[in-house]
């Protein structure tokens, strides 16, 4: 059993090594708004979240991560480059999983820069992987903007692509939505009679509730527009597939890549800049040419990563949480920033799996 | 020491678990006054009858203040994590029957399914910038289902009773809820969802895993279940 005093100090050991990187040390408050948590991750969190209530502040929550309020920190000077580096205990229900910990320490470095996101991501990356070396642990890097770029030079129509884009780390939904689309699950019969009647709206019945008659008279539009539409092409959703198959070491899944950029090219800037990126970390001494790739990798679990990511696991041992992970977040600043982005990549250390795993070894 | 039996106190799913009990030789009954939550047990020896909110039956049972106790399977799946390693269901007794659904407004022709449901609440965000409200009070039950289906951009707000009046009073914009056969959703202008519900539920007698027993016990417990034929 690893105390928790020596998981501090293992916290303020790997913090330490993050200011001689360059990073501010910064803290923030255990009690975190609910309502901002939950705009941004939505319901779901309240399963992993612990939520109370404060009699002033209405709903707080135990912060499940320091992403958010670092964000908001930052955003109040906006100076960039910045880098941070904190260290303190994260809390999180484990409803599922009950033996898995509820509450342990995270030291993270977050990294704040307008320019050039290759060089921000290669530095992020080494930097983690500099700390981490002496630990023996298989990386894995992804990148969830080549999926995204995939789905955004798909030809469909403009709401189909806003759903795909909205489930695009909902992989079961997202399949479900492709298949709707080609045409492989036909629509339920509810809709087809929907659909078909002349007017639907006849024997509604009594309008009750916020949402106006107007507005499900446009959601029938929509439906009728998306039924006339045709059928998104076989080819394309296989050229999805293929791009979510991508599995190598970097410079095989570069090559891969570029080949399916071929036959998508829009694909090609998304692909660039995963190249620039490999470029980018070898020139910092990472060996890119041993980095595993993987296009799906980080698409469940980290939802608020839109571009590159990457976890530092415990080989031989999927079953358990990552030691390390981190990735691109310019859309979750976006959101807090009203608009106004404040392009960002960062990650953080878990140290108590770091000591259990040295007690083991 | 006696073998503790938790009995909902009151109304129908009290009347109906004493005939369930009685059918097979164990005569379940309420003592002293109407007002006084005590009772007694015939036709068994080492079996002691505790009446209960059947609220509470799930709690006591994982406590394992109780050793057997009858109540809902929603009440048990939506109190209890990890139910199943908590308590062990030995007899479904044929009533109680219920269904946790999800209804919506009947105006809402458009919405049949779950993945409506999902594309009407991000709509609805757009227009009416908040998440669209769904009321209910089995919280971990809905949630976990809606993340299974899929769904995001709602929010679920606690309702304790009248849930079928949230949505004309604006406080929500769906519910989920249990229901048996639908005519207060009727009543309400609102209609079930075309989905396997999130979860069918009667009323079910389920053995406690955590109650400490006696020799006693386990003979007392042995011959309940004889007669009870689970």
């Amino acid at each position: 059993m690893i105390s928790i005093a020596e998981e501090r100090a293992e916290a303020v050991r790997l913090r330490a090594r993050f200011v001689e990187e360059g990073a501010q040390n910064v803290d923030c408050a255990i009690l975190q708004p609910a309502e901002t948590l939950l705009d941004l991750y939505g319901e779901d969190i309240r399963a992993r979240a612990y939520v109370t209530h404060d009699p002033a502040r209405g709903e707080v929550m135990l912060r499940p991560d320091f992403t958010v309020p670092v964000v908001q920190m930052h955003m109040e000077t906006r100076a960039a480059p910045a880098r941070y580096t904190y260290c303190g205990e994260v809390f999180r229900r484990q409803e599922d999983d009950p033996d898995r910990a509820s509450e342990y320490f995270q030291v993270g470095y977050e990294l704040f820069a307008d320019r050039s996101p290759a060089q921000a991501d290669a530095e992020v990356f080494a930097i983690f992987a500099d700390v981490l070396a002496p630990h023996g642990l298989r990386a894995v890097t992804g990148d969830i903007g080549i999926l995204a770029s995939a789905v955004q030079t798909l030809e469909i129509s403009e709401p189909r692509r806003a759903a795909l884009m909205r489930h695009i780390w909902r992989p079961r939904r997202f399949r479900a939505l492709l298949d709707r689309y080609s045409g492989r699950t036909p629509p339920p019969n509810a809709r087809k009679a929907l659909l078909k009647a002349e007017d639907p709206l006849r024997d509604a019945g009594p309008m009750i509730g916020l949402r106006s008659e107007a507005e499900i008279a446009a959601r029938i539009d929509a439906l009728r527009a998306d039924a006339a539409e045709g059928p998104l092409c076989r080819s394309q959703v296989e050229l999805i597939d293929t791009v979510l198959s991508v599995r190598e070491t970097c410079p095989f899944a570069l090559e891969h890549l570029h080949d399916i950029a071929v036959d998508l090219p829009g694909l090609t800037p998304a692909v660039e800049r995963f190249e620039a990126r490999c470029d980018a970390m070898a020139a910092r001494g990472v060996d890119v040419d041993a980095l595993e790739f993987e296009a799906s990798y980080g698409r469940t679990s980290m939802e608020y990563y839109d571009g590159f990511v990457f976890g530092f696991l415990q080989p031989g041992r999927p079953d358990l949480p990552p030691i390390a992970t981190g990735g691109r977040y310019d859309a979750l600043t976006e959101r807090l920033g009203q608009g106004r982005a404040a392009p960002a990549v960062g990650g953080v250390i878990r140290p108590g799996l770091l000591l259990q795993m040295g007690g083991r070894a | 020491m006696t073998l503790k039996l938790g009995v909902p106190s009151k109304g129908r799913l009290m009347e109906k678990t004493f005939d369930w009990f009685g059918a097979r030789g164990i005569a379940l009954s309420r003592t002293g006054s109407d007002r006084e939550y005590s009772g007694a047990v015939d036709g068994i020896e080492g079996v002691e009858l505790v009446l209960l909110s059947a609220g509470e039956i799930p709690r006591e049972l994982s406590a394992g203040r109780i050793h057997l106790g009858v109540t809902g399977t929603d009440l048990v799946r939506e109190k209890l994590v990890q139910w199943e390693q908590k308590v062990e269901p030995l007899a479904e007794l044929g009533f109680g029957h219920a269904d946790l659904i999800i209804a919506v407004p009947a105006a809402w022709v458009d919405v049949t399914t779950l993945d409506d449901l999902d594309a009407v609440a991000a709509a609805f965000r757009d227009r009416h910038g908040f998440r669209l409200r769904i009321a209910t009070k089995y919280h971990r039950l809905v949630r976990e289902h809606l993340r299974r289906g899929g769904v995001s951009d709602y929010q679920l707000v606690d309702s304790q009773g009248a849930t079928e009046g949230t949505v004309k009073n604006l406080t929500a914009e769906a519910i989920a809820d249990i229901t048996s056969t639908g005519e207060t959703l009727r009543a309400n202008h609102l209609k079930v969802l075309d989905e396997e519900p999130v979860l069918r539920s009667q009323a079910t007698l389920f053995r406690s895993r955590k109650a400490p027993m006696a020799g006693t016990d386990r003979d007392a417990l042995r011959e309940l279940e004889e007669m009870l034929g689970v």
